[in-house]
């Protein structure tokens, strides 16, 4: 039985090559691939260097000094005169950052998987979680940092508490959303309760939890960054927020625009880092990572 | 290591039991009866279809065949012992793991068998070149049109060279030309490798095809209300679905549904 007559028999799409571009439409097809191919990073960059220039413009024109609003340049001089100071504040709120994700993920994952084992699980910590959740940090900090004496500790619970839910509850969303036949199916099988999670649930679930991770890493910063703000003291946890709120007492605006700008650039990494990171599991066969032609 | 076993299939009076269905009620909620009184046998080598309107119980028999449901009231016996043993399903949809491959797919029964890879490579390419897609194995389900992923669905069926295969409507959200394709491949499949199936269907032409043996069914309460034999040797072809026999087995399967439904009225 072969499978070329088959009406449908459409596999994939091969790669585009030159021996492949067999008419003027498929060659207009392909250049506005290119074009848009380019496009995807020219625009957003093109669109940011705007930002800046008129920023600059209107900065340089109206003489506004930079103790109220400074010019991008002047913001970069800022950055690299505070290189040695911004920097070692910049690891610290990575650091942390980057600790409360990961704690986030192993803990929203493995409370996920408990919830989808055991109903009883679900019923007693559920409540916990959306507590936690819907409780402003803000509200909670002080709290924290009463009960916990280590710097470190403190800002990271603050993190992981603001990072952890979208985890939990995409991931828990994912373990139960299988198949209801893929399920049967296992069931005819004779698949055990480990197989079934191992080789159904988490691999149903790993769209979920990517999408929850995005979610997560934005927020690990902002909770990072919030608990710092709380903390409002220097010393041994002096991460970036720190740094803006010093700035601000010794209205050293450019200092404050140049850790913001820090602060953006690491938000913006992470975003793109899960991004990737999705991409790269999904692309083979989940229908958001997969480009379809119009 | 023990490649897809190739039966012979005996007349249908001398075929050997696979299984029998005996006094089968089965009753959701307490109070709506899905299926009442069934009786069915099962031999090796049969191209069993249930036949009839949605309603009168065929995919509940099925499930209560695969072990997803027990029945409310009546045994199902199965030779050789208390176990149902090895038995393949094809679902309407197809049913893939799309994180996985065609040849992952397929492997799915041995995997959860504690069986490794290597260890039945052979049985996978083996029940991949049976339905056509040898040329696929490492594509993911998404690259494949219906009809291909139906067809892995049916390799993973067979694969385990299962004593009973099971087909819930399989090929109902087919187009009638894949569906026919397909149904014509199924009874080349059926030939080479002597499997028992029993086939799920609504449609009378689809079942006469393909069937030795039609069990018409009937709705509220479900139950069997006619057994019919088709007389018709494998491989059967195209010059059998416009043979007089074909129409006249058609008219006599419809009738028999006819009847059935007319019990409603």
């Amino acid at each position: 039985m072969s499978v070329q007559n088959e009406t449908d028999s459409g596999i994939g799409h091969p790669p585009l090559t030159e021996a492949m571009v067999w008419d003027a439409e498929e060659a207009r097809r392909a250049r506005a691939r290119q074009i848009e191919a380019v496009a995807r990073w020219l625009v957003p960059v093109l669109v940011v260097f705007l930002t800046l220039f008129i920023w600059d413009r209107f900065v340089v024109v109206n003489e506004i000094p930079h103790f109220i609003l400074p010019s991008p340049g002047r913001i970069w001089q800022q950055l690299v005169a505070d290189r040695a100071l911004l920097g070692a504040s910049l690891i610290i709120t990575l650091r942390i950052t980057l600790m409360a994700l990961a704690v986030a993920v192993v803990g929203g994952v493995i409370l996920a998987i408990l919830f989808t084992q055991s109903r009883f699980a679900e019923l007693v910590f559920f409540p916990y979680a959306v507590i936690l959740q819907v409780t402003p940090i803000v509200s909670i900090a002080p709290l924290i940092f009463i009960y916990v004496q280590d710097a470190t500790a403190r800002v990271l619970i603050c993190a992981w508490i603001v990072a952890f839910f979208p985890i939990l509850s995409n991931t828990t969303l994912g373990l139960k959303s299988v198949d209801h036949n893929l399920r049967d199916l296992f069931t005819i099988y004779g698949a055990n309760r480990w197989q079934r999670l191992i080789h159904l649930q988490l691999p149903s679930a790993l769209p979920y939890f990517l999408g929850g991770l995005r979610i997560a890493g934005g927020l690990a910063l902002i909770g990072a960054i919030v608990a710092e703000y709380v903390v409002g003291s220097g010393g041994a946890g002096s991460g970036l927020a720190f740094r803006i709120l010093e700035a601000s007492y010794r209205l050293n605006i450019p200092r404050m625009f140049a850790a913001l700008t820090l602060i953006a650039v690491v938000g913006v990494t992470i975003f793109a880092l899960t991004g990737l990171l999705s991409h790269l599991l999904l692309r083979k066969w989940h229908e958001s990572a997969i480009r379809r032609e119009a | 290591m023990s490649e897809i076993h190739h039966r012979t299939t005996l007349p249908i009076d001398q075929r050997p039991r696979v299984l029998e269905m005996l006094g089968i009620d089965k009753v959701f909620n307490g109070n709506v009866t899905a299926l009442k009184g069934m009786n069915l046998r099962v031999n090796e080598g049969d191209f069993i279809s249930l036949l009839g309107p949605s309603g009168c119980g065929k995919s509940t028999a099925l499930r209560l065949i695969s072990g997803l449901m027990s029945p409310t009231t009546g045994r199902i016996l199965w030779e050789g012992g208390k176990s149902r043993g090895d038995i393949g399903v094809v679902f309407q949809e197809p049913t893939l793991m799309p994180w996985a491959t065609v040849a992952r797919n397929v492997y799915l029964p041995f995997r959860l068998r504690g069986q490794s890879y290597a260890s039945v490579r052979d049985e996978i390419h083996e029940a991949l070149d049976l339905v056509g897609l040898a040329k696929f194995p490492d594509a993911y389900p998404r690259e494949l049109s219906g009809g291909m992923k139906m067809r892995v669905s049916i390799a993973r069926a067979l694969v385990t060279n299962p004593r009973l295969i099971l087909m819930d409507e399989p090929f109902g959200a087919l187009d009638e030309i894949t569906r026919q394709k397909l149904n014509n491949d199924l009874l080349r499949l059926k030939a080479e490798i002597g499997c028992t199936v029993i086939f799920v269907t609504h449609s009378v032409f689809e079942s006469v095809f393909l069937s030795d043996r039609i069990v018409v069914m009937a709705a509220r309460p479900g139950r069997v209300v006619e057994e019919l034999q088709i007389d018709e040797p494998y491989p059967r072809d195209l010059a059998f679905r416009t043979s007089p026999e074909y129409a006249a087995y058609s008219q006599k399967v419809s009738a028999a549904l006819m009847t059935a439904m007319g019990e409603l009225v």
